[in-house]
């Protein structure tokens, strides 16, 4: 399409506004929290909902065409985006499915990779997930220890990954193995791209402390991969997984054109707003507790408006790649002061329940004990800002003991 | 800081910056003497002649605008001044006419004031804090009294920004039928000013004792059913231009300090090699750009008058005023000792900081009303 076809982004919106209206399902604001842990079903329905924005020619917004997608701006994501408010939206596939894996596979994938994931993805045929960290580091990826080794033409994958957002839900998975002992960490890499239903490939999932079971860990044991499995090139594995954290960190930061639809609720307080903390203690008329709730307001909104800046400052230049570790950085210090404004609206009640049943105050409870997984998910706060220090600033980086040195000669902790 | 900016904004922009860099310096503010004053009005009509107090007025009103959106212009000139600490009457200046053109066509007409702040030939300051009081400018203890042929007023104010200097007040009264604001010349009888300690040794302050002070009806602003949503209107202005000066200063600071980090050394590397101030500069820097998000966004929302105005500077006042805080205390904390003496420069752009932190709400008082906007 040229630029002489393109629909404007009023028109888009216009368009979108009269779609949704006849076919999109209203979200229901009345309806109970979800339980954490239980979202099975919550996979099934962002599947059909997907397939519906499909078939409404309303999916891939930005995704080119060739891919299945619109090939349109992010202004007209923008604007569906807003469009979409008071509806139900398939934003578990938001991230990582559309906003970092299938953007990576865009940037740095094979042609059929690209058609037959990112196509599948846009029609709500296939989830997608990574495999990156593991359990013996979390900010040092390129250190992994998982190996794929050469057999004729079929690779071997051997070793453990952890971490996985729904990787129990999703089909394909982007998962980075080192294919050379013999270099520096960065340099022996492969990135892969295989089906979660691949034999010897076994999956858990993991139950966090406020009983989210979304995260996985897996173990493949001689899991065997083709050569069209590798994504990018044979030992070029970081280029691929540097894109994979610009697009993450973009996505968490809020800043992916790739996002569309956002999430009704704030998954960081457990889904409760904090009016609805306040209004639940009956300490909504305390000035402490009204001043508290506009702080609350006030972080979310210069949130908000710190990823538009931010992601329009990128894409113009203005500011370079790195700098959506600030959106990285400041989403962590609003979502945890969020967690801790409302512990103490909650105050005295933050303990207990209502009866046997957890109730508002005690899911604001449950909320604060997951509260620095904030500054934990996509990167760890200290990397954002290694990376805005470093990247961003021009200061000196820091030493590391393993550079420029083969892997294999590298020194590893016990744990 | 706006990411884009026009030629014609850009030269806006280094007009502002040539005059401020010829009539001001940070090492006259540091030397004046107890009482001097820190601006005088051949200064400020020299800033009114490049068009600081035009901004925002329309054109038939002697106004006018080098982007045709005046607020955004008003906005970038803040910052100009607020990143060398620039004295003079530029905010109650820029808020009362904020008042004067909301109030336009509704009540006595104020055009000729209107012109001469304009073109600089008159300051004008808000007088709408009262001794002791917090803000609450719908809360006024000075009395305006209807006589024969005017109103009669009664009471003190405090924390004028410009009082001394100023041709008139605008002073916020209570009436009998309600809040109302007045228009008062500072030579009328029963007007005194005097001068108050203030923090910020740009910004000198005044308190005005009204004794029995008679004005003519003309001298009314708006109507009583229109006053709220003039003071609101002054209130946005005030806040921005705040927020903007606090953006420029914080710009000039952390500059200042990133190149300290980098100059400076200790046991044989720079600050700037230290894993823990890396990190302490990395979120100064993240909180320096939310601050540049939500002062424009607010600018923005004021400039289109959007109906989340009133929400937006709230949101940017409570984020800003605290922010410029935390940051200027940590480059101060990043200099070292060097940092609180008289002779840096961080003092001054503290002292405006904690100035316009406490001035125009503090930060609670801004969430409060983020809580009430949001019918909690």
């Amino acid at each position: 399409m040229t630029t002489a076809e393109t629909e404007t982004v009023e028109s888009f919106r216009l368009r979108a506004r009269a779609w949704l209206a006849e076919n999109m399902p209203r979200l229901d604001a009345d309806a109970p929290l979800p339980t954490l842990g239980d979202d099975d079903h919550e996979w099934v329905r962002a599947r059909e909902l997907q397939k519906l924005l499909h078939a409404g020619g309303f999916a891939g917004i930005c995704f080119p065409r060739e891919y299945g997608g619109l090939g349109l701006s992010p202004a007209h994501q923008r604007a569906f985006t807003e469009e979409t408010a008071g509806y139900e939206m398939p934003v578990q596939l938001n991230i990582p499915t559309f906003s970092i894996v299938a953007a990576t596979l865009l940037d740095m994938g094979s042609e059929e990779q690209k058609r037959e994931r990112i196509s599948a993805a846009i029609r709500g045929d296939e989830v997608l997930c990574q495999f990156l960290s593991e359990p013996s580091g979390g900010s040092d990826l390129a250190g992994l220890l998982t190996r794929a080794e050469l057999d004729g033409d079929t690779w071997i994958l051997n070793g453990q990954k952890t971490w996985s957002t729904s990787a129990y839900a999703a089909d394909w998975g982007l998962c980075l193995a080192r294919t050379n002992w013999d270099v520096p960490k960065h340099r022996g890499l492969t990135m892969f791209l295989i089906p979660t239903e691949a034999p010897g490939l076994h999956m858990n999932r993991v139950k966090m402390v406020n009983g989210s079971r979304e995260f996985c860990e897996e173990f493949f044991t001689d899991v065997q991969l083709p050569a069209s499995a590798v994504v990018g090139e044979v030992n070029n594995g970081w280029a691929v997984a540097s894109r994979q954290l610009f697009h993450e960190r973009n996505a968490v930061g809020g800043g992916s054109p790739y996002v569309s639809g956002i999430a009704g609720r704030p998954r960081a307080l457990g889904g409760q707003s904090l009016f609805t903390v306040a209004r639940a203690t009956g300490r909504a008329a305390e000035p402490g507790v009204r001043e508290r709730v506009g702080e609350w307001v006030a972080l979310e909104a210069v949130k908000n408006q710190m990823v538009s800046r931010v992601s329009r400052a990128i894409g113009s230049g203005a500011l370079p790649p790195p700098a959506a570790s600030l959106l990285r950085l400041f989403h962590a210090e609003a979502a945890q002061r969020g967690t801790d404004l409302a512990m103490d609206i909650a105050g005295a009640q933050i303990a207990a329940g209502v009866g046997t049943d957890e109730g508002v105050t005690g899911r604001a409870g449950v909320s604060y004990l997951s509260r620095q997984g904030a500054s934990l998910g996509g990167g760890s706060s200290e990397m954002a800002r290694n990376q805005i220090s470093e990247r961003l600033l021009g200061m000196p980086r820091e030493p590391a003991a393993d550079r420029d040195i083969p892997f294999n000669q590298v020194k590893r902790g016990r744990v | 800081m706006e990411l884009e900016l026009t030629a014609d904004q850009k030269l806006f922009q280094s007009s502002a910056r040539s005059l401020l860099e010829k009539d001001h310096s940070l090492d006259r503010l540091r030397r004046l003497e107890p009482g001097e004053s820190a601006w005088d009005r051949d200064s400020w009509q020299r800033g009114a002649e490049l068009g600081w107090a035009a901004t925002i007025v329309p054109e038939e009103l002697g106004g006018g605008s080098v982007s045709g959106e005046g607020v955004r212009d008003l906005t970038l000139l803040a910052e100009e001044l607020g990143s060398v600490v620039a004295p003079g009457p530029f905010l109650p200046v820029n808020v009362v006419l904020a008042g004067l053109v909301a109030a336009h066509g509704t009540g006595p007409d104020h055009t000729a004031t209107i012109e001469a702040l304009v073109a600089g030939e008159q300051v004008a300051a808000w007088a709408v804090y009262e001794p002791g009081g917090h803000w609450a400018p719908e809360a006024a203890h000075v009395a305006a009294s209807p006589t024969a042929d005017g109103w009669r007023l009664d009471g003190t104010k405090d924390r004028v920004e410009a009082g001394l200097q100023a041709d008139l007040l605008l002073v916020t009264a209570t009436t009998p039928e309600g809040l109302a604001q007045f228009l008062v010349p500072t030579s009328a009888e029963g007007v005194t000013t005097s001068p108050q300690w203030a923090l910020d040794l740009s910004r000198p302050l005044a308190e005005v004792r009204l004794d029995g002070v008679v004005v003519g009806p003309d001298a009314v602003v708006g109507t009583p059913a229109t006053t709220a949503e003039i003071v609101e209107k002054q209130l946005q202005i005030a806040l921005l231009v705040q927020c903007a000066e606090l953006c420029g200063g914080l710009e000039k600071m952390f500059a200042l300090t990133m190149q300290w980090g980098f100059d400076r050394y200790s046991f044989g590397r720079p600050l700037a090699s230290y894993q823990a101030l890396k990190h302490r500069y990395a979120d100064m820097r993240t909180w320096l750009e939310a601050c540049h998000s939500t002062t424009q966004a607010a600018a923005e929302a004021v400039q289109a008058g959007s109906p989340d105005a009133p929400q937006l500077v709230s949101v940017a006042k409570s984020f800003v005023a605290e922010r410029a805080q935390w940051i200027l205390q940590d480059c101060v904390q990043l200099h070292g000792g060097i940092g609180v003496t008289w002779e840096h420069d961080l003092h001054l752009y503290l002292r405006r900081a904690t100035s316009d932190r406490a001035l125009y709400g503090t930060p609670e008082d801004h969430r409060r009303r983020l809580a009430d906007l949001s019918s909690l």
